[in-house]
């Protein structure tokens, strides 16, 4: 079961163009504030991303991580700072660009197609990053697209359910679709916003699995409250507090860092 | 807004399976239609009927798939009528070029979804009731500028004599060829809307309704996406609007006017905007009240111009009782025969 494609699109081409003559971090942000009003959600926060790194952002309820994955997709614009995706200035672009540039997230709280089916959403997740957006001309059944959506809903467990309204699905069956929307494509770096949160053990292990599994050169940020799940994906870890950077490091030291555990290991959310 | 717009891309079934045998009868029905109705069935009830299904099909394309309502749709009908009139030929030669059918038929066509494409522009910035705001500003400045313009869409006046070309000899005015040019732009439209809707354009869009921030997180382009559905309904209203004028024989400011352009909201909504369906009912429903409804209240003694009040009435009544129109209150009858018969709930199997 191959969880990307295989064949790189004309999207990937061009973005690998771009990142060859840069950097070559995935993910390069500096300075980055964003404020509500007087609140600053994440201020000044600077973090760099290598290609194919599996990062981790820990940190407390309102810690600015959600914010933080707003920023970088494009949901929001920064208030100040740049952002740089595979080397190329992205700060300005609107959700749209960044994403057919490789980038892809989940959300927090599922951000699904109600109306249409697991099939549907998955279909046109495969859509959004190839060419014929706008074509009038219904998919054949062998078109790839519709063999590509099968197969991710495949490897999230929701065969069973192809044919089902998203909204008739179960909390948990959201979260995995969640899931194969952000595969779609092919990706090259991920934001997994909570994934685990609400799971029941099985589909924690599940997602472990699925997220381990995931092609070497797929990187990604995971924010996870479940330190089990965190720290068994993440090879680095980046501590948020009240929107700054409070600590990087290695899931050992920031296990063992006196300042997180009493932060926030020690107030219950472990 | 979320609808609950049924669509799969599975295992397609063959169409005779697909279709249900009502559907069947419907579509017999129709095509055998002039064997046994009068002209004035043919021409006035069913030919104004699939017309105003096809404007309100526009809309419905727009509401119900792309989650905008839009009262644009009538005026961009109009459009295509006045272009129709000026660029081929009609009672006024001064104005009308005179152009051949072929041309001036598919460039009034493109004109009216130019027109629709940049109110689109406009209008896909704003949300709900502000879409309906400014389309309605935009439909009522048209109809004004269409009355006090003279040099090209000759005022008050407007345009006399806009016939259909005399294709094959055959005049199509005449009621049982109009019944069939009518009967198939209304199919031709309808199953364009039904097969696009399953299209990765028409997915798209559904999905532009459902959840506009997370279409932009699978990489499409929203606003993009909204205006194309803009082009996309201007194409039929324009269709629609040309036959509206060639059934006339005329067209004028009021051909647009802003009664007019409420109605087409009223026919999709009173029809039902889930389903493409559902204009073409609402029209049927709003002609047939239109038609007899001043008889009937002649009838009782009353003013025939109360037709107004009548169908006002109608429309509060349905959206009363069933938001989603006409359609609605059926899938509502069957779901509850459903369920009576349901031996598991109680009812007798
Ligand atoms: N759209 C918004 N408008 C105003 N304030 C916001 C908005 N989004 C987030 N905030 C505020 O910004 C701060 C950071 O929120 P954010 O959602 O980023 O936190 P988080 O770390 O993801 O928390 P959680 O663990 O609860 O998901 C919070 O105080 C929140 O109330
Ligand atoms: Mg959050």
């Amino acid at each position: 079961m191959t969880l990307t494609q295989t064949r790189p699109g004309p999207v990937r081409n061009t973005a690998e163009r771009l990142s060859s003559v840069s950097s070559g971090n995935a993910l390069e942000l500096r300075g980055v504030t964003k404020l509500f009003g007087a609140l600053a959600a994440i201020s000044d926060v600077t973090l760099t991303v290598r290609p194919g790194e599996r990062r981790a952002v820990l940190g407390s309820n309102g810690a600015g991580k959600t914010t933080l994955f707003n920023c970088v997709t494009g949901d929001f614009l920064p208030t100040s700072g740049t952002i740089r995706l595979f080397g190329e200035d992205v700060t300005s672009f609107p959700a749209h660009e960044r994403i057919r540039r490789g980038l892809r997230r989940t959300y927090q709280i599922s951000l699904l197609f109600g109306g249409l089916t697991v099939a549907d959403n998955v279909y046109l997740a495969c859509r959004g990053v190839s060419r014929g957006r706008f074509s009038l001309l219904r998919p054949r059944i062998n078109d790839v697209l519709v063999a590509r959506a099968t197969e991710l809903i495949e490897a999230v467990h929701l065969t069973p359910a192809r044919d089902t309204l998203v909204a008739n699905l179960s909390y948990g069956q959201q979260r995995q679709l969640e899931i194969a929307l952000a595969l779609a494509g092919a990706p090259r770096f991920i934001l997994f916003d909570e994934p685990a949160a609400g799971l029941s053990p099985t589909e924690r292990a599940e997602l472990v699995s699925i997220l381990t599994g995931l092609p070497a050169h797929i990187g990604f940020i995971i924010i996870e409250h479940d330190m089990d799940v965190a720290l068994r994906v993440a090879e680095s870890v980046t501590m948020l507090h009240n929107g700054r950077v409070f600590k990087e490091g290695t899931p050992e030291e920031i296990e063992n860092d006196a300042e997180v555990q009493e932060l926030y290991l020690g107030n219950g959310h472990g | 807004m979320t609808y609950a717009i049924r669509t799969t891309t599975t295992a397609q079934p063959t169409l005779l399976e697909k279709v249900p045998p009502l559907s069947w009868a419907l579509a017999l029905l129709l095509l055998v239609m002039p064997l046994f109705a009068s002209n004035f069935v043919l021409f006035q009830i069913f030919g104004w009927t699939f017309i105003l299904g096809m404007i309100g099909l526009s809309l419905m394309f727009l509401a119900g798939y792309g989650g905008m309502v839009s009262l644009i749709q009538m005026t961009v009908g109009g459009l295509a009528g006045y272009m129709v009139a000026i660029l081929g030929t009609s009672g006024v030669p001064t104005i009308s070029l005179g152009w051949p059918w072929w041309l001036y038929i598919p460039v009034a066509i493109l004109i009216a979804a130019v027109f629709g494409t940049l109110v689109g522009a406009l209008a896909v910035r704003t949300e709900g009731i502000y879409t309906i705001m400014i389309t309605l500003a935009i439909a009522s400045a048209f109809f004004y500028f269409t009355r006090q313009n003279y040099g090209l869409f000759n005022g008050y006046t407007g345009f006399n004599r806009v016939v259909p070309p005399d294709l094959f000899g055959l005049d199509w005015r005449q009621a049982t060829p109009f019944y069939y040019l009518t009967l198939t732009c209304a199919a031709l439209s309808y199953f364009a809307v039904v097969y696009v809707a399953r299209s990765p354009f028409g997915l798209a869009l559904q999905g532009v309704r459902d959840n506009p921030r997370r279409m932009g997180a699978l990489g499409f382009s929203v606003t993009a996406h909204r205006i194309l559905a803009y082009t996309f309904s201007s194409v039929i209203a324009a269709v629609g609007g040309i036959l509206l004028v060639w059934q006339n024989a005329q067209v004028s400011p009021g051909t647009a006017g802003i009664p007019q352009v409420i109605d087409i909201l009223v026919i999709a909504v009173v029809g039902g905007i889930r389903r493409p369906i559902g204009p073409f009912i609402g029209a049927l429903i709003y002609v047939l009240l239109r038609v007899y409804s001043p008889d009937v209240l002649l009838a009782f003694g009353l003013s025939g111009e109360r037709f107004k009040l009548l169908i006002g009435l109608g429309f509060l009544v349905i959206v009363f009782f069933s938001p989603d129109g006409v359609l609605g209150l059926w899938e509502k009858y069957k779901a509850r025969r459903e369920k009576q018969a349901d031996p598991l709930r109680g009812g007798r199997p």
